[in-house]
């Protein structure tokens, strides 16, 4: 290390290269450690909060980890004490989580399945506006949902489609749409022909072929791309908030903890908003650490954008 | 070119499927009409001969695009000449075409340039600090250990993760003036570093500029992880000889970033660039969380401006479209850049 910044550290060295290295180690691990405990705190005082009781939720001095750590809140969630149908009844947790999971189970399923459809005629064939159809992709999928969310109400209300479940599925699945076939596309053209063809000759027809060659070959595609439109669709917000408006028992997730939030009445109730951020923040964390390197690889194709 | 395409053996198009095994591998438009065949062979080999085999496979995911994205802009298009409101919703009045009445309308509303102004102001400061800190992660990532790497991108991971809701439900908490402790930790800071009792019970919601300070810190958060796993991404497609060069040239880490790394990763960064400028300029989410709950009308950006326009009483239908018409040809603005960047880059093959 024989750069003027490498020698900064404080430390006058005796042999300069090896001590000299060991500081700037020592520094970029600091960094690192720093640059961890920040990006990860919210996340972690999220979690802390939700297991403190209300006198340590505003005590003067906050602890990091609750001193006298309780279910409370955890319990309160699932009661579903915190939002209530039109008369009055509480909503427990699990509802939300099913609504939640049908919508974005048959969302991901109907998005994957048309994707894949067109995914194979954009890496398979060459037709005239090919080109044009993927820079059709690309621009749809910057389109402001807050913008669209106003046509679509309208017609979904003429539609009776709002207060369902099922208009959110066909939003969801048309909203994960693009960038599906564009991640399942590269993950297609990366199938050798030569594979197909080998196949072919052996006499096998187009629909043998599909399923014994490419199908396979894409499915880690699918399942990367299922993740995205996955958590697309469990994460979504401005549609739901649109169309289910104050409609209790079909809000999905994100719209239970923001309502949970925005309407709670006589003082915020942090430890029970916080619990059940948790319960719906936690699946998607963990999905991502068990998929992490998956994830990280299909980042580096650069086919993510969302 | 095309011919040669489709009447390539490995070619798995469904047309060839219904045909079956025998008839896949027949050439498609040898001989005469064939005869005796059932409609469905028949329809298969019209199909290949006409090499429609791309367009049916896309028909069923255009249908949807079309649908439910293409359509629904195009009408805020229609609806933004028009007094669709109320009445119009219900069915009590029919619309009219008005012109640009709700552009002029909007243009000289001071809330409409009061929120686009916020809009551009904050993702003048959000664009350049997320670029700016998730390259400097990205390069520190590639110079730590494995080991300590690994604990950072994946914490990094973890905020990218967080659900947009969660998150701003989150810093909400952080930040809230009765037991937040964002305002208890600025309170015991020394008074030198602009800490001091003051800060006990700041609000953050209630003006402008604190709750856009705290949706900053928040979009920086979710931001930056993306950024940095991609300039982390693109560094290692450098050959480590270049940096080698110019640190035995004398170039030090600011002089090799600027003149390597930087015009090397440039493609990577233009694209970086749009992207962000585009999530920022158009979020929607965290906003409506932070600074829509308490509703106050001079901290809406444009997103917010144009949804409660539509959504709260009585709803300008038209109005909310224009707004939201000028959004969408602004973002689309730069999209425009943004395809362009990526079609340098190659990923448009």
């Amino acid at each position: 290390m024989t750069t003027a910044q490498a020698r900064l550290p404080v430390r006058p060295a005796r042999r300069p290269g090896t001590a000299g290295k060991r500081a700037r180690r020592a520094l970029l691990n600091l960094a690192g450690l720093v640059v961890a405990l920040v990006t990860l705190f919210p996340v972690l005082w999220m979690i802390s909060t939700a297991f403190k009781p209300p006198t340590e939720l505003f005590s003067l001095t906050p602890h990091p980890i609750p001193l006298h750590p309780t279910l409370d809140n955890f319990r309160h969630v699932i009661d579903g004490t915190g939002v209530t149908d039109s008369s009055n009844n509480p909503i427990p947790y699990w509802t939300f989580l099913r609504n939640s999971l049908f919508v974005t189970i048959v969302a991901v399923a109907v998005s994957s399945l048309l994707a894949l459809l067109a995914a194979i005629a954009l890496a398979r064939f060459k037709f005239r506006f090919r080109t044009t159809y993927l820079i059709m992709l690309l621009i749809v999928q910057m389109l402001p949902q807050q913008a669209l969310v106003i046509a679509l109400y309208i017609d979904f209300r003429s539609l009776n489609l709002l207060d369902s479940l099922t208009g959110l599925i066909a939003v969801y699945t048309a909203f994960a749409l693009p960038v599906t076939i564009w991640m399942l596309r590269s993950f297609a053209a990366s199938v050798p022909r030569e594979l197909e063809e080998a196949a072919a000759i052996d006499g096998a027809g187009p629909w043998t072929v599909f399923w014994r060659v490419l199908f396979p070959l894409v499915t880690p595609g699918l399942v990367a791309t299922s993740v995205f439109a996955f958590i697309f669709a469990y994460n979504e917000f401005v549609f739901a908030l649109t169309f289910l408006g104050v409609d209790t028992p079909r809000f999905t997730l994100p719209l239970f903890v923001q309502f949970f939030q925005g309407h709670s009445t006589s003082g915020t109730d942090w430890g029970a908003i916080m619990a059940a951020s948790t319960l719906f923040t936690i699946p998607v964390l963990a999905f991502f650490l068990i998929i992490q390197r998956r994830l990280a690889s299909g980042l580096v194709a650069g086919a993510v954008k969302g | 070119m095309v011919k040669t395409e489709s009447r390539r053996p490995g070619n798995s198009s469904p047309a060839g499927a219904v045909t079956g095994r025998t008839r896949g591998r027949r050439p498609p438009s040898s001989g005469p009409r064939p005869t005796g065949l059932t409609a469905r062979q028949r329809a298969a080999i019209w199909v290949r001969r006409h090499h429609l085999a791309p367009y049916l496979l896309l028909i069923p995911a255009t249908a949807v695009i079309a649908w439910l994205i293409l359509w629904p802009a195009a009408q805020i298009g229609l609806f933004s000449f028009q007094n669709y409101g109320l009445m119009q919703i219900i069915g009590a009045q029919p619309t009219q075409w008005i012109g640009l009445g709700n552009y002029s309308q909007i243009l000289h509303d001071p809330e409409f340039w009061l929120s686009l102004r916020i809009t551009v102001l904050f993702s003048l400061v959000v664009v350049p600090l997320t670029l700016t800190v998730g390259t400097l992660v990205g390069l520190l990532l590639a110079r730590l250990g494995r080991k300590m790497a690994t604990f950072v991108s994946t914490s990094a991971l973890l905020a990218w993760g967080t659900p947009a809701v969660s998150a701003s439900v989150i810093f909400a908490w952080l930040t809230d003036p009765d037991g937040g402790i964002v305002d208890w930790s600025l309170s015991k800071l020394p008074s030198w570093l602009g800490g001091g009792p003051h800060w006990a019970e700041f609000s953050w919601q209630n003006s402008a500029l604190p709750a856009y300070t705290v949706l900053t810190v928040l979009l920086v958060w979710m931001g930056f992880p993306f950024i940095a796993v991609t300039v982390l991404a693109g560094l290692r497609t450098i050959p480590a000889e270049l940096h080698e060069a110019a640190r035995i040239d004398g170039a030090g880490p600011w002089r090799s970033f600027w003149t390597v790394t930087f015009p090397l990763l440039r493609p990577v960064f233009m694209v970086l660039l749009m992207l962000s400028i585009i999530w920022d300029f158009g979020v929607f989410t965290q906003a409506f969380v932070i600074t829509a709950a308490p509703g106050n009308r001079d901290e809406f950006n444009l997103g917010l401006y144009e949804y409660f326009k539509a959504f709260t009483q009585p709803p300008a239908y038209g109005m909310a479209s224009a707004i939201a018409f000028i959004l969408t040809l602004i973002l689309l603005i730069i999209t425009v850049g943004y395809v362009r960047a990526s079609v340098k880059q190659g990923e448009v093959r």
